[in-house]
């Protein structure tokens, strides 16, 4: 029996490099976290935070300037970096699969989408030709193309954006992955559009089983898709737990940050408040938090000593001074209070099962009830 | 699609036309007469030539009677050669012609496809700068220096193929490597440009992320999607071929129509240069128009798009 708890995949310690002309880009460091069986793990951060290059590593496909300095990325207790080619491309689309932000260049404009979707089947499970294209035709309909019988001899340019992504979907999912990793799937689709992939990707992890780890820069899609998240800021995490925790109880002025500037019902329409400042450069890393030069609430110490993870909860970390016993207490912003007022009222109510896995990746602060509590 | 092509036809002719009428006036403006031992003819003699040719009569006559005749494909007899017809000197000497371009395309276009895309694949790599190295020596060496060349060394000096003349396949070899060379080096940068495009996006990033191995990639993905497009280009290489044809047969002695096609500028044969002229034209925009027809037949965005427009 598979321990249903076991993490089946592990990133630890991982600091990556890349060797350009202007220097040393320091692009990932020490990057840790897990993933486990039928979860549903978000890393959120701005563009630039290192969120596709961590994807990449654990796909295998890293550039070639490209120089994995520190760190492993253990996939069932096997570390992914010492794979040899072979083991790599046995691994890519059968165990873990990816989709990827632009439907509308992800797949081949000169194949049928039938033979793209059938073939990882062919490569993977050594299906023939025709076995490998019934199996892609019930993918098909399976992410919802109608009339899938016809259309699966077309091309990708006769499908709408939306079409695109299914199909995309259909063939990371088409030989059950273990995990799925959805780099930004949405990103380039309108609104109504995103929430119907969304939905579909929910529906499909449970029919399949498969744990997801979803890229986003957008919180905002965050809290109806995700078990756990993690909040990347030029390079590192800087804040992890479970969904309930992050969006009312966020200890991170960065995760502050982002949690204001996301969209909601009210603030829709008007102006959002975005994170002021720009990332540190990734050539040459300040010192200290990286995020210091951006925060309000920076102390002397954030721009000398970086951080470690201070502890919340079992499953909720931030690496930020401001948890140090010693740093003074500070107000965070009016509407992260709110959420936290919210949280400690259900937590003292027991609606909040703290640290509980939900496979669905339904928690108790869906995305629909988010807006009643929001500012 | 009917419409479309009946457009392009359309203007294929008015193309021909136009180079039909421009050739003619540049003809009228070259310098000597056909007669060029003129001094030793009697004026009568020469009246008598010119009214057996037509040429005593006003410019825009000749104009007309030149278009109406070449419309039916008539270009008026060869000067040169005994007053043959020029639509029976050129049906004689085009199969050779067609054969030595034919096969520089393909032999051209096969090892420039191979090369160009070692030359992707393998970026940065000795692989691609040989390959670079080659293919700029293909584009800046003159097919008749390239052709003297040959000629000396793998002719005269190895004696692996005949020198010159026309006589079976091995006579074709020496010619159509001269010929090859540059649609080869067009091929070969154009494939590597594309390839390297290709590789690069996200369909490819895709094809990775689903477990295909690098040549599984570049089979299924890579080639074809670069390979469709060298079609656009294949008329280009045409066109460099003809060109070329006219020195390198000369250089080899090839009984075909670029070698007629030297002697008749020579001598001022204006019913031979114009009828070469013709057919050159006649031929390239033929296969431009086949070329864009194949394009749309064989991408299947275009072939789309062209139904319904
Ligand atoms: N091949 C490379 N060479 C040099 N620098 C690179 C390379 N790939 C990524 N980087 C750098 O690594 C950093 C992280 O990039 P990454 O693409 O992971 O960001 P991201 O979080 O996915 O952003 P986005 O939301 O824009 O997709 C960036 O500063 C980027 O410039
Ligand atoms: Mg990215």
């Amino acid at each position: 029996m598979e321990n249903a708890d076991e993490n089946i995949l592990e990133v630890k310690n991982l600091t990556i490099d890349f060797h350009t002309y202007a220097g040393t880009v320091k692009a990932i460091r020490d990057v840790s976290f897990h993933l486990k069986k039928g979860e549903t793990l978000a890393i959120v951060g701005e563009s630039g935070s290192g969120k596709t290059v961590t994807t990449k590593t654990i796909m295998g496909l890293l550039a070639n300037n490209a120089e994995v300095v520190e760190g492993t990325v253990k996939y069932h207790g096997k570390n992914v970096l010492e794979m040899s080619e072979k083991e790599l491309e046995n691994m890519r689309g059968k165990d873990i699969a990816e989709i990827f932000q632009d439907p509308m260049t992800s797949l081949d404009p000169t194949m049928r989408i039938g033979r793209q979707i059938a073939e990882p089947l062919q490569i993977h499970k050594g299906y023939s030709r025709e076995k490998a294209n019934k199996q892609a035709l019930e993918m098909l309909k399976l992410v919802g193309i109608t009339n899938a019988e016809e259309r699966i001899n077309d091309y990708p340019h006769q499908f709408s954006g939306g079409m695109r992504q299914r199909i995309v979907i259909a063939i990371a999912l088409v030989c059950y992955p273990e995990i799925l990793i959805a780099d930004e799937p949405t990103t380039a689709l309108d609104v109504t559009i995103q929430a119907q992939i969304l939905d579909l990707m929910k529906e499909l992890q449970e029919k399949i089983s498969t744990s997801i780890i979803f890229i986003t820069h957008d919180l905002g899609v965050v809290a109806g898709m995700a078990d756990r998240v993690a909040v990347m800021y030029a390079g590192k995490i800087v804040e992890y737990g479970t969904v309930d925790e992050i969006f009312y109880n966020p200890q991170h002025p960065y995760t502050w940050g982002l949690l204001n500037s996301m969209p909601t019902l009210d603030t829709r329409k008007g102006k959002l408040e975005s994170i002021p400042g720009t990332p540190p450069d990734l050539l040459d890393p300040p010192t200290g938090d990286p995020f210091a030069a951006r925060n309000p609430y920076a102390m002397k110490i954030d721009e000398q000593k970086e951080p470690p993870f201070f502890k919340v909860s079992d499953t909720h970390y931030a690496a930020t001074w401001l948890l140090h016993p010693d740093a003074p207490h500070v107000d965070p912003p009016d509407a992260i209070k709110h959420r936290q007022e919210v949280y400690a009222e259900r937590l003292k109510k027991g609606t909040i099962n703290l640290g509980h896995i939900h496979s669905t990746g339904k928690t108790s602060f869906g995305a629909d009830n988010d807006d009643a509590i929001g500012e | 699609m009917a419409k479309y092509l009946l457009k392009r036809i359309f203007y294929l002719f008015l193309t021909l036309f136009l180079i039909a009428s421009i050739t003619f006036f540049l003809m009228k403006l070259m310098p000597g007469t056909p007669l060029n031992n003129q001094a030793k003819l009697s004026p009568q003699q020469i009246k008598i030539i010119y009214e057996h040719y037509g040429l005593n009569k006003p410019v825009w006559q000749q104009y007309i009677s030149y278009i109406v005749d070449a419309a039916h494909g008539n270009f008026g007899l060869s000067y040169q050669f005994s007053d043959q017809p020029v639509s029976y000197l050129i049906s004689s000497r085009i199969g050779p012609s067609l054969q030595l371009g034919a096969q520089a395309i393909i032999v051209g276009v096969f090892f420039g496809i191979i090369v160009g895309s070692l030359s992707a694949i393998r970026k940065n790599t000795w692989i691609d700068g040989a390959s670079t190295f080659i293919s700029i020596l293909g584009i800046s060496i003159p097919s008749f220096v390239l052709a003297i060349l040959l000629q000396y060394y793998l002719g005269l000096k190895l004696q692996w193929f005949p020198i010159a003349d026309w006589g079976g396949f091995s006579y074709t070899v020496l010619p159509t490597l001269a010929l090859a060379a540059s649609p080869f080096a067009e091929t070969s940068r154009f494939v590597r440009t594309e390839m390297v495009d290709v590789l690069g996006s996200d369909y490819i990033e895709l094809a990775k992320a689903k477990g295909l191995s690098r040549t599984g990639i570049v089979w299924h993905h890579a080639l074809r999607n670069s390979l469709i497009p060298l079609v656009t280009v294949i008329g280009p290489l045409a066109a460099a071929i003809m060109t070329g044809s006219m020195v390198v047969e000369n250089i080899f002695s090839v009984p075909g129509i670029g070698e007629q096609f030297v002697k008749s500028i020579l001598v001022n044969d204006y019913p031979t240069i114009m009828g070469v002229t013709m057919l050159y034209s006649a031929l390239l925009c033929a296969i431009l128009l086949l070329t864009d027809i194949v394009y749309g037949i064989i991408d299947p965005r275009i072939r789309i798009s062209g139904n319904e427009g």
